[in-house]
């Protein structure tokens, strides 16, 4: 292979990465930039809600719970020794909702939700009912992906908000119930140093926008796989690997900017 | 689709405990509207410095918090510091009473600590202390300390 062969392939990659991204990119506005049917959409968007945010409840409210006692735990150990063991409260709160809640929920919300999605929707391809549902005049991108798209958007924010409750909970447990800390201290700490506008409502910008982007990536990767078993194999592994790398390199991008006073 | 009722209630659930845990978070936990409009009166005092104190930080008495720093600026004339601070309205301050600006633990956050006096008389809303003593900058008593060795 020659040199210039090389950085031929490697411009052909860039190409279909660019043709792959500008494809999803008329999924998702064929999906949100048509006008909706509401008395038709909205029982199919609450079927999804069902699917995808209160069957994920159980997995983030234990997921929250026990990282809560974690992290109250750990952090007990490393705070008594500088007789600081009071701070446990800020300390769970703050890393719970400014970069745990939204990140961990994202993660579990990829591998719980978003691969179920692509599996669903690529074995719709598989056993062409996309097509047959062309041929009958319905839009699937309307009836399929809309409805799934919206979903996880409304899904994750809320999720979050829930295992960020859960986790403080958890933490509460441990730390007073069980080590023993003064119950109006945990809570008064924790008043005093949480910030509603920079820590609780950052958390939840940041999960909206792992919403927007999971559940893209999960619905793309289902529409466009290829319609065999092995493709919608490979295609749901696709969408839990993208979606967390996703997450966690826009995470670092969002905190940065919201770091910097944004 | 089976059973749209069931479907139905579990989505209503789900965005309740969401919303209920929205309210959780900002009550709760970062405390939205703890006592900010609570009411009671208004008093200042004058500091030569105020050091680390911040608004919101507590106001004192024996370890009592009795009100919060509201507003803290500087006094273009007299190059003082003037804090603010919202006394609830079951506390009364005698008008002999001293203020001062104390840390929480050695490393811990500023607050306004208030040793009553024996005067009878109270502080009417929108006073000023007239006795305050300064924050304790740690740099400036090693500086005059390591100073002093010096010589």
């Amino acid at each position: 292979m020659y040199p210039v062969d090389r950085i031929r392939a490697l411009g052909a990659a860039g190409l279909h990465f660019i043709e792959r991204v500008g494809d999803a990119g008329l999924v998702l506005f064929g999906a949100i930039f048509k006008k909706p049917n509401l008395r038709k959409s909205l029982p199919l968007l609450i079927q999804q809600i069902y699917v995808v945010g209160f069957l994920s409840l159980p997995i983030i409210i234990v997921a929250g719970s026990f990282i809560g006692m974690v992290l109250a735990l750990q952090g007990y150990n490393i705070l008594d020794k500088f007789a600081a063991s009071e701070e446990l409260g800020p300390l769970v709160a703050l890393s719970v909702a400014r970069e745990l809640g939204p990140v961990v929920t994202g993660l579990l919300f990829a591998g719980r939700a978003g691969s179920s999605l692509t599996a669903e929707i690529g074995l719709m391809k598989a056993t062409d009912q996309l097509s047959s549902m062309e041929l009958m005049a319905v839009d699937p991108l309307q009836r399929v992906i809309a409805p799934r798209f919206w979903a996880g958007f409304y899904s994750l924010p809320l999720l979050t908000i829930i295992f960020s409750m859960f986790a403080i909970f958890g933490a509460y447990g441990v730390g007073v119930s069980w080590i023993g800390l003064d119950e109006g201290s945990f809570w008064s700490n924790m008043q005093a140093s949480v910030d509603f506008r920079i820590d609780i409502v950052n958390g939840v910008i940041k999960s909206i926008v792992f919403g927007f982007f999971t559940t893209w990536i999960a619905v793309y990767q289902g529409y466009a796989c290829v319609p065999t078993s092995e493709g919608i194999s490979r295609a749901t592994t696709r969408t839990v690997v993208f979606s967390s790398l996703v997450i966690l390199g826009l995470d670092f991008v969002l905190t940065a900017m919201m770091m910097g006073g944004w | 689709m089976k059973n749209r009722g069931i479907v139905e209630l579990s989505v209503g659930i789900f965005l309740l405990i969401g919303i209920l845990g929205l309210v959780f978070l900002a009550f709760q936990v970062s405390g939205l509207t703890k006592k900010s409009m609570s009411e009671g009166y208004v008093l200042t005092a004058n500091f030569d410095n105020v050091g680390g104190l911040k608004v919101r930080a507590p106001v004192q008495i024996a370890g009592v918090v009795v009100g919060r720093v509201t507003d803290i600026k500087l006094n273009p004339k007299t190059y003082q510091a003037v804090a603010t601070m919202l006394i609830y309205d079951n506390y009364s301050i005698p008008n002999d009473s001293n203020a001062s600006i104390l840390t929480q633990g050695l490393l811990g956050s500023n607050y306004l600590g208030i040793a009553p006096g024996y005067s009878q008389v109270n502080y009417k809303a929108g006073e000023a202390i007239a006795r305050t003593s300064s924050a304790l900058i740690l740099e400036q008593l090693i500086g005059q300390f390591l100073f002093n060795i010096k010589k």
